[in-house]
């Protein structure tokens, strides 16, 4: 799957060569593999903005580049503020290279499918759990996607902007029995 | 359980006396440290507090063994079903603390995860404010119980 | 059957405690989707085994068959998982076979709230996080919003944070020492980790106000200069502590019961780690020497000298040989910081961020308005997101933040140690005999708070 990218992507690469590049040397043969990702550097720290379909080439490339680490996943919600609603974020590091290493993709609300990492790296189980539970994001090729901090039956993703702010009542049966 | 009220008489009235003294004088504690409250908890428990002074040291896993829950902490809305368990599993009587401000009112997470207040879901006899309450609150709540118990306002 | 069960179990329940209809007591703590299933998918078998990285079975028979084995549950109310930590175990006679741990039991909605706070009101609630290290939270958040507002500190109040954070450090270390003690079953350790602990936090009290979850270290500098008379305490500190740690070290180091519960115990290896994205203490136990300090430094922290401890069988005694190691370290820095502590400012003098010093508001109205406009609206930061972590005892500890150009943040994520540490628990418990596994918890130093946020 990878190696279809990368043949892709250099191909491309030729035709539009507008494109900054990193300059370290790891990142830049990174962003070279592919041309649909995007260097977008924020308060001095690497970033790729990378479109949702292609998370999991662009993580597999990176920890091939030597990226050993998944350090972050996790989800922004830009409710009303940009049309592909949700971003997901992930963190990677590299301990070789002593570089950290930033994703990011959109991902509009009516798909919100994506990729799952966790074939790659192991670590990003828990928190792609946490990016369903509380966002409401679909990881396909997750082993075992259920909510992971809030209870099985519960209604919604917190997290997202459109959901209330404030408390709600206590949801379990028992509650009100107090005596 | 209700209990009928004590009827008049020398020897019942002592009695109770009796009976409330040694409720008070080695309470069995259920651990139930959810958050940083917790901590502060064991704090008291350990030796610069030394929670042995009351007769309190012992700190019981099982609920069965307790008749005090020390509720330190914040009770999410996962964690309820488990608390009023553990609750309904202690033998009567027995006493709850709300410790801090997360377990008495949700303190300042007002938001969709948390129960606010756990009287919500249990009966509370004594509220310990602070965030953390340091141990000397949490004490003087332990105390406020005894002397409660033992002037029979909170006999069960 | 199953009926008559119900209905034993319930009277015996009114009987002993007044409780009239526990129906539903059983049905509310169910385990639903978390159920740990005889029948699951390959990978997550293998990860459930703690095989999916590295194959290190360490006996080579096949698993039993399904009737042989037994799940049991430990927690969420289980006074050896370091809070509400629950874990579903499999056993095999004596074995544990696979384990899944189920978190959430804490989960307190902070990242939501953090939507609703100011920057400056940021840190009174990420504090609450990792309730045994609040400063460090503190910290990262404070610099991460440094990061996005693109500011520099005064030198003093860098180094008052460095100061706090190492000294937190220490203490968050000893109640590590004290739980990872009670659990093995040496109860003076217990009682020893907190006494020491008290030392450290009655300074942070005289300092801070309070004893945890201080709130001290703000966006713009700390939020109160050092006491008049901090120079003695920080060498109270100094003289007290330091033989103390050296009496548990004669207590433990070779203590052969000890060694007995803790060497080759809770083995992970420094493959393993990076995989489950494994930090802190227990990723240099495994024989790497990472440390955020020494690679993305913070606050300074590049001008003080210190080593990074390494292990090398990843068990548990490395990791309370590392840790002990790091309290020492941590002292020497303590030590550096009081030395060479600058004199200065201790919060930024940009008056859009920092609240303007009491007397001054008196005299000047525009002072006034400054303070009263960062009290109720709050600064603004800059468009912008950003990620920064630093090295909290239990690991990486990250901050991202994304500001929409507003006064509250878009969106307040904070990467926790013990979250991603958690992970690998299913990895060192597999194939390890039931009674190591609160000696492994322990070891792995999990604060729920952190885990669940
Ligand atoms: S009251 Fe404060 S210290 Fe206690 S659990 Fe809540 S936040 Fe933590």
């Amino acid at each position: 799957m990878a190696g279809d990218q990368i043949v892709e992507g250099s191909e491309e690469q030729a035709e539009t060569p507008a494109r900054t590049l990193p300059d370290q040397a790891i990142l830049r043969s990174i962003a070279e593999q592919f041309t649909d990702i995007e260097w977008a550097p924020s308060t001095g720290q690497d970033v790729f903005m990378v479109p949702k379909d292609l998370v999991r080439d662009v993580v597999q490339a990176a920890s091939e580049a030597g990226f050993e680490m998944l350090v972050d996943l996790t989800v922004t919600d830009y409710f009303r503020r940009r049309s592909s609603r949700f971003e997901l974020v992930i963190n990677l590091l590299s301990i070789q290279h002593e570089l950290r290493l930033r994703l990011r993709a959109p991902v509009p609300v009516d798909d919100v499918r994506v990729p799952s990492v966790v074939p790659i790296y192991s670590g990003a189980n828990f928190y792609e759990r946490e990016a369903f539970d509380l966002f409401g994001l679909i990881f396909d090729g997750h082993p075992d996607l259920t909510r992971i901090l809030m209870p099985d039956e519960w209604d919604g993703h917190p997290l997202r902007k459109d959901y209330g702010m404030s408390s709600v009542p206590v949801q379990f049966k028992g509650s009100h029995q107090v005596k | 359980m209700a209990h009928p009220t004590n009827p008049p008489g020398f020897l019942l009235a002592n009695l109770d006396k009796v009976r409330h003294w040694a409720q008070t004088r080695s309470m069995f504690t259920v651990t139930f440290g959810l958050a940083c409250c917790a901590i502060e908890m064991m704090a008291t428990g350990a030796g610069h507090y030394d929670l042995a002074r009351f007769g309190m040291e012992v700190f019981r896993a099982s609920p069965r063994q307790a008749d005090l829950m020390i509720v330190a902490g914040r009770v999410s809305q996962k964690m309820a079903p488990v608390l009023r368990q553990v609750y309904d599993q202690m033998p009567e009587p027995k006493w709850v603390i709300s410790m801090g401000a997360c377990a008495s009112t949700g303190g300042m997470f007002n938001n969709y995860a948390l129960v606010q207040g756990v009287d919500q879901i249990v009966p509370v006899d004594i509220y310990v404010p602070g965030c953390p309450p340091g141990p000397q609150s949490l004490m003087h709540g332990i105390l406020t119980l005894h002397d409660k118990i033992m002037s029979g306002e909170i006999a069960h | 059957m199953t009926d008559q069960r119900h209905r034993d179990k319930r009277n015996v329940d009114v009987w002993l405690t007044g409780t009239e209809d526990p129906d539903w007591l059983v049905e509310s703590t169910d385990e639903g989707a978390q159920k740990m299933a005889s029948q699951e998918t390959t990978a997550r078998l293998l990860e459930q085994e703690g095989l999916a990285v590295a194959d290190d079975r360490l006996l080579d028979e096949d698993i039993a068959p399904d009737d042989e084995l037994m799940i049991i549950n430990m927690g969420p109310q289980h006074p050896s998982t370091h809070g509400v930590l629950r874990i579903n175990i499999e056993l095999e006679g004596e074995i544990i076979r696979r384990s899944k741990p189920i978190i959430g039991y804490l989960h307190t909605g902070m990242e939501k709230t953090g939507e609703e706070l100011t920057w400056l009101q940021g840190p009174t609630n990420v504090t609450r996080m990792d309730y045994l290290a609040p400063l460090h939270n503190e910290l990262v958040f404070s610099l991460a919003v440094e990061q996005l507002l693109g500011i520099d500190l005064p030198p003093r109040a860098v180094a008052i944070r460095v100061l706090m954070t190492e000294l937190n450090r220490v203490s968050s270390h000893l109640v590590a020492l004290a739980t990872n003690g009670m659990d093995i079953g040496a109860i003076s350790m217990m009682l020893y980790g907190f006494r020491d602990r008290e030392r450290i936090l009655a300074f942070f009290e005289k300092t801070t106000g309070l004893r945890m979850n201080h709130n001290y270290i703000r966006p713009g500098g700390v939020a109160a200069d050092l006491p008049p008379d901090w120079q003695e305490d920080i060498e109270f500190i100094l003289e007290k502590v330091p033989p103390r740690i050296l009496e548990y070290e004669d207590l433990l180091k070779a203590n052969p019961i000890w060694m007995g519960r803790t060497k080759d115990v809770g083995v992970i290896t420094l493959e393993e780690c990076l995989a489950y994205s494994v930090t802190g203490p227990t990723l240099r136990a495994a024989g790497s020497d990472w440390d955020l300090r020494k690679a993305f430094p913070y606050s300074g922290i590049e001008n003080y000298h210190f080593e990074v401890p390494v292990g090398e069988h990843g068990d548990v005694y490395d990791r309370y040989r590392v840790r002990i190691e790091e309290i020492w370290q941590s002292l020497s820095i303590v030590k550096q910081a009081a030395e060479s502590m600058p004199e200065g400012d201790y919060k930024t003098d940009d008056r859009k961020i920092a609240p303007p010093p009491r007397a001054r508001i008196d005299e000047s109205m525009e002072a006034l308005i400054h303070h009263f406009k960062i009290y109720t609206e709050g600064f603004q930061v800059p468009e912008g997101e950003a990620y920064v972590a630093i090295e909290s005892p239990r690991g990486e500890l990250g901050a991202y933040l994304v500001s929409d150009g507003g006064s509250r943040p878009l969106r307040m994520h904070m990467r926790t140690p013990s979250f991603a540490n958690l992970q690998a628990l299913p990895v060192m418990m597999a194939d390890s005999m039931i009674a190591d596994t609160v000696a492994t918890i322990a070891s792995l130093d999990p604060v729920l708070g952190d885990v669940d946020r």
